[in-house]
């Protein structure tokens, strides 16, 4: 049990190494490199496999001007990404809001995780039950079993 | 021989799944507005740039807002049916002409015909992101109080229009007022 919780515990690490905010903006480099890694949090509804700082679509590039603006007027991260959720849903956030209509896919994975690893434990203990049966011999067996070893031992 | 079957039901459910995929359109995000005032706005009208107009000044109307643009193909597709539904006169149309140049907006209503009672003329495209328009054409249905009730992206046809746009327009008009 503590393994498992060990593996989660792992599993878990990658959210918390990303979690960090940039710092505030100083120069327009660091404006720009803001811009870029909100944009990547964002999903581009036009091109729907790409985020908008990747995307070149017209509206990728209209949100990313929506993206510098609001940081040059001193938004917050969190503040922006409200504006974009207020306006086209949590589907622009690549990272969905854990609330109960997402549970399913926050917890699926290690639903199923949990299931396959139950399912496998019981698998192994009764194979190892099986094989501890087939490897008792009956009181007939193990005497042919002494004689035909008997007989060896005559022979050498 | 029940284990043997654990596959095909696997199968199945996953088939099932598979096949209600099929009838999904990964395009139309369900929109967080539905339900929420219109957002204000206040742009150069298409016809008159010196006049503006605010969805505060069609207070009291139920109406629809299409987002269109004289680049939008799929907008031409759709433009005969609002044509047909301005004549009738069962709904006004208000246009939000996106990312568009005004030359090119006016020639196009001129060619296909203007169903609307006036287009607002969103050169930037800044309106349009507060209605959180990702492709156009779309259309949504405003009330009497000015609360966004429907949103439909993509170019309307004929059965849309008769079985989800008029009767919950029809709908909304008979609601007190």
């Amino acid at each position: 049990m503590r393994r498992l919780f060990m593996l989660f515990a792992l599993a878990a690490l990658p959210f918390h190494a990303v979690a960090d905010e940039a710092l505030p903006v100083a120069a327009d480099a660091a404006l720009e490199a803001r811009v870029q890694k909100l944009g990547e949090e964002l999903r581009c509804l036009v091109c729907q496999n790409q985020n908008i700082a990747d995307s070149h679509a017209d509206l990728a590039l209209d949100l990313k001007q929506q993206l510098r603006e609001q940081i040059a007027a001193g938004r917050s991260d969190d503040e922006i990404k409200q504006y974009m959720v207020d306006r086209y849903g949590d589907f622009v956030l690549y990272r969905p809001p854990l609330k109960t209509s997402t549970l399913l896919l926050w917890a699926g994975p290690f639903v199923l995780l949990l299931v396959v690893v139950v399912l496998l434990l019981r698998r192994l203990r009764s194979r190892a039950i099986r094989a501890a049966v087939a490897n008792t011999l009956s009181a007939d067996e193990s005497a042919r079993a002494r004689a035909l070893l008997d007989g060896e031992e005559n022979k050498a | 021989m029940k284990r043997y079957l654990w596959p095909l039901a696997l199968f199945l459910v996953l088939a099932g799944f598979l096949f209600a995929g099929l009838y999904l359109n990964p395009r139309e995000v369900p929109s967080p507005l539905i339900g929420k005032p219109v957002p204000q706005f206040s742009a150069p009208q298409l016809a008159e740039p010196g006049k503006t107009f605010s969805p505060a000044d069609m207070k009291g109307k139920v109406w629809l807002v299409n987002v269109w643009a004289s680049w939008c193909v799929s907008c031409r597709q759709e433009h005969p049916l609002l044509v047909e539904l301005a004549k009738s006169g069962q709904v006004t149309l208000v246009g939000l002409h996106y990312k568009d140049e005004r030359d090119a907006g006016l020639k196009w209503l001129k060619e296909h015909g203007d169903p609307y009672l006036l287009s607002a003329h969103d050169r930037d495209g800044r309106v349009a992101i507060n209605f959180g328009v990702y492709g156009t054409p779309e259309t949504f249905i405003v009330d009497r109080q000015g609360v966004i009730r429907y949103k439909h992206v993509g170019p309307l046809t004929p059965e849309k229009l008769r079985d989800d746009i008029l009767p919950r327009v029809k709908q909304l008009e008979t609601a007190a007022s």
